[in-house]
């Protein structure tokens, strides 16, 4: 891990494998935590119940 | 703030504590943070989907930075340099900044696109982004106690930046010791406060409402509430 | 009643609530956090290029670390001309029209680099070196113009310096006491002990490395090294790790800036982009009062996918014949 890192260039844009596996990473669990259903969570009709 | 009405008190316990500033505090705490807002064990059904969930994984990164970061700080600044379990203490310390830094955009990013600050929320928002900026120069002040050639490359050439503004005159990157003190105590507390803060105005509060496809925008104060 | 309290029920009213625990959630991340942090450390470990030394620069570097040396006695490196806070030379200070707070501040840390790179290093390495002492005593006795003419024509000569076995050898001129001065300080910096008596203070505990950072940042070889690390300011380095790890993604706008003109040309670039990253802060900061900042996530439609299950019972309470 402590060899040179491969680096990316776009236009003017540097940048390094690991760095764009972070934010690559980012992007991908903002979009399935948006579209993953959420586990544990009852639907209305099975469990409503107004506050009072 | 100040505006909300407190439900009305008993003649006679306002006149006994009225000009007590104890009682004051304890019933602006009561009446804003009942335990029923601290610890709710029910939520409304919309806060349902994951992204709800980076705010709790930013934090829980955050007591593994603190956590690690206490045992590096315990035995000093060379020793995970010659230790083996040193250099797994300061691997789990490197990741789990990464993973906070990470969660904690994430969160941001999610508050940004569910509007979070609607309401009377918006210092919850400001006070958020400052947890942000503090994490950073925490996570700076970080890379230049790590004491090698990272941290000699990043102190030499951020000098120039931290000069410019004048701030070189009383902060000094190349200053081991000065910037070791503030990286393994006043930002982490400062952070810590801050974060306990964040937590406690959501909690005050609770979550935002969902944005109303209908309803007014902030701007628009003329428009009558109910638009259907 | 454990659902939402006091001003938060008449908040909430109208809309439905479910079981959800909160304190379970907050354990499981931790634990689930911690799993990955674990096997990241596990199998990835921390990246931990060791530094560089005076001495290892001076021993890979020789040239470099006596041209450098030289420049601090000629009162011509980078240090020695930078400004506040170190100097009071003029020649990395940045200001944009009246706005000039590295002057207001000041020169606090008052650096004298001919006298704490070169001079006193070799004052104390000097005692029973009759040959340095003698050098030392010439130099002192000099007057300016011989002394800037004698390194003028050294540094002429270490243009085409060779070096061989941490020795370097310059070709014959007219260089006056200059050489001996700099074989010493090479010879201490092999040794290793100019890393020592670069932070000797007068105090006995030491933990400000100003001087040695500066000396060594004065020098080509640690930009080298950092440069092969790919860590430069126009590599941007700002958010660039040694080694293949990820650095301070975070950073990835301030490091932006430096890339991009008119910052990548201007001399005053550094004090722009502070400038510019602190109005892009405020910015970020005051979202909530800031029209169209705060209007873009009604219009980007991430909420809708977010609290869709929100928006679909909103329709079956309001679809069947109430419009």
């Amino acid at each position: 891990m402590d060899a040179s890192a491969t680096y990316l260039q776009v236009g003017f844009i540097l940048i390094s494998v690991p760095n764009a596996l972070v934010i690559v990473g980012m992007i991908v669990l903002l979009i399935a935590a948006v579209l993953a259903p959420f586990p544990g969570h009852h639907r209305v009709q099975d469990d409503d119940d107004q506050p009072d | 703030m100040t505006s909300q009405t407190d439900p009305p008190e008993p003649a006679t316990q306002k006149a006994e504590t009225g000009s007590n500033w104890t009682a004051a505090i304890r019933r602006a705490v009561e009446h804003r943070l009942p335990w029923d807002n601290l610890l709710p064990d029910r939520q409304p059904f919309f806060v349902g989907s994951w992204v709800y969930v980076f705010g709790v994984v930013a934090i829980t990164s955050l007591v593994w930075v603190i956590g690690s970061g206490v045992v590096l700080a315990f035995f000093g600044p060379s020793w995970w340099h010659v230790s083996g379990i040193g250099r797994f203490v300061n691997s789990i310390h490197f990741w789990s900044v990464q993973l906070l830094f990470v969660f904690a955009v994430l969160h941001l990013w999610g508050q940004y696109f569910m509007a979070s600050w609607r309401d009377g929320r918006a210092t919850t928002w400001v006070v958020g982004v400052v947890i942000f900026l503090a994490a950073l120069v925490t996570g700076f002040t970080g890379y230049i106690a790590q004491q090698n050639l990272d941290a000699q490359w990043i102190a030499v050439n951020a000098k120039d930046a931290i000069n410019a503004t004048g701030a070189g005159a009383f902060f000094n990157p190349l200053d081991f010791g000065q910037i070791y003190g503030i990286h393994v105590m006043l930002l982490p507390i400062g952070v810590t406060v801050l974060v306990v803060l964040h937590v406690l105005q959501v909690r005050m509060r609770g979550v935002v409402k969902p944005i109303e496809p209908d309803a007014p925008k902030p701007g628009d104060a003329a428009t009558p509430s109910s638009a259907t | 009643m454990s659902g939402p309290a006091g001003s938060q029920a008449a908040y909430y009213r109208g809309i439905p609530t479910v079981r959800y625990d909160l304190v379970k959630e907050f354990v499981v991340a931790m634990v689930v956090s911690g799993i990955v942090i674990v096997l990241l450390a596990g199998a990835l470990s921390s990246p931990d290029v060791p530094p560089l030394t005076i001495q290892a620069w001076a021993q890979a570097a020789p040239v470099d670390f006596v041209t450098t040396a030289t420049a601090e006695l000629a009162g011509t490196s980078d240090s020695a001309l930078y400004g506040p806070p170190y100097t009071d030379g003029s020649d990395s200070v940045q200001s944009i029209g009246i706005f000039d707070p590295q002057q207001w501040l000041g020169n606090s840390i008052h650096l004298d680099p001919p006298q704490d790179f070169v001079l006193g290093p070799l004052t104390y390495a000097s005692v029973g070196n009759a040959a340095l002492t003698s050098a030392l005593s010439q130099y002192d006795a000099a007057d300016g113009t011989s002394q800037q003419a004698w390194l003028s024509a050294y540094t002429d000569g270490l243009g085409t310096a060779t070096a061989q076995d941490g020795q370097i050898t310059v070709a014959a001129g007219d260089y006056g006491p200059v050489p001996v001065l700099m074989t010493s300080l090479l010879a201490e910096a092999n040794s290793g002990g100019l890393d020592g008596l670069l932070l000797t203070n007068g105090q006995f505990f030491a933990t400000d490395y100003t001087k040695p950072l500066l000396f060594m940042g004065d020098g080509q070889y640690l930009t080298d090294l950092a440069a092969a690390q790919h860590l430069t300011g126009d590599q941007w380095g700002v958010m660039n790790e040694t080694g293949q790890y990820p650095g301070q993604t975070w950073l990835w706008a301030f490091s932006m800036l430096y890339q991009l003109p008119p910052y990548n040309s201007d001399p005053n670039a550094d004090l722009l982009v502070v400038l510019t990253m602190a109005v892009l802060t405020a910015l970020l900061v005051l979202v909530p009062f800031i029209p169209i900042l705060r209007d873009i996530p009604r219009w980007v439609p991430v909420h809708r996918l977010i609290w869709r299950d929100y928006y679909r019972w909103r329709r079956s309470r309001s679809s069947p014949g109430s419009d």
